[in-house]
């Protein structure tokens, strides 16, 4: 997931949605946030199931960040002020 | 901003390590989350909650030059703010959500920065509110455990900073000298994360 920008630059073919919106969120790691409190953010503000969540919190904390959304900018926007909330230190990028 | 924590509100002294007690950590309760917290205890996270609640909604006034557009902006709920603030712990709160744009930084900033002060403010109050200051026991639903914990990340995170930890792998309980006013917030700081600790595991 660390290398995700690179995914998403190559949309699925069976996904056009990819194809309009090719932003995404994403999370840095930080020494203050609990790998726990960072999973239930994921599944909360997501409602990714606990090991997906898991996954992208281990990602964030091994590899410094991963990308944790895509789709339009302005859900990105959405996404990354929710995440902001919770005090994840979140920023939407155009993967291009 | 002055952190006093163990000072004249909590009812601690600066000369002993007048420790809150780690016996103070949520259970899990039908439908929320239950603990009791000694006076002391609770003068402690309601002066850092309270700080945090202050800083975030006093640097929220407009100035003073600002003030005729900024009624306009705030009828909007657009905020006069479009640079990451100066104080390295706002920055933190309130973090940019562009890295490398500026311009897109800003414009996400003026937008979004209102809701997300009052959002924090919020979650604070939740915790005051249900916290009385002479301690005792405390229940909460669900959604005041989320509003709780988002509360105490923020202290977290404020303490973080005034602590300057930067690496989640540095040891300051070593590093730090005994008589280092800094070791009683960082006390406080890994208690709080037990706290935090205590309610993910009773909500989950």
């Amino acid at each position: 997931m660390g290398a995700a920008p690179a995914e998403v630059q190559q949309p699925a073919t069976s996904q056009h949605a990819a194809l309009d919106a090719p932003w995404v969120t994403v999370v840095w790691n930080d020494p203050v946030n609990l790998m726990n409190y960072v999973t239930y953010v994921f599944q909360k503000v997501f409602g990714y199931p606990k090991a997906k969540a898991e996954k992208l919190m281990l990602d964030v904390h091994h590899k410094g960040k991963a990308v944790v959304s895509s789709g339009t900018r302005e859900a990105m926007e959405r996404d990354a002020e929710t995440l902001h909330g919770y005090g994840l230190w979140a920023t939407v990028s155009h993967d291009s | 901003m002055t952190w006093d924590p163990l000072g004249e509100e909590s009812g601690g002294s600066r000369g002993e390590h007048t420790e809150p007690g780690l016996a103070a950590s949520f259970r899990p309760v039908p439908g929320g989350a239950a603990a009791f917290f000694e006076q002391p205890q609770a003068g402690v996270i309601r002066s850092l909650v309270s700080q945090v609640a202050e800083l975030i909604s006093a640097d929220a006034e407009t100035g003073e030059e600002g003030a005729e557009a900024g009624n306009l902006e705030a009828e909007l709920g657009l905020s006069s703010h479009a640079e990451p603030p100066d104080d390295p712990v706002l920055a933190r709160l309130l973090p940019d959500a562009y890295s490398g744009d500026p311009e897109a930084a800003a414009e996400f900033r003026r937008y979004t920065e209102e809701t997300l002060r009052s959002g924090k403010v919020a979650s604070a109050q939740v915790v005051l509110a249900s916290l009385p200051p002479a301690g005792g026991e405390v229940r909460l639903s669900e959604p005041e455990c989320q509003q709780w914990l988002r509360a105490l990340n923020d202290v977290r995170l404020a303490l973080s900073v005034r602590l300057g930890i930067t690496d989640e792998d540095d040891d300051l309980t070593e590093s730090l000298a005994v008589d280092d006013p800094r070791s009683a917030y960082l006390w406080v700081y890994q208690w709080l994360a037990y706290l935090q600790d205590s309610i993910l595991d009773a909500l989950t």
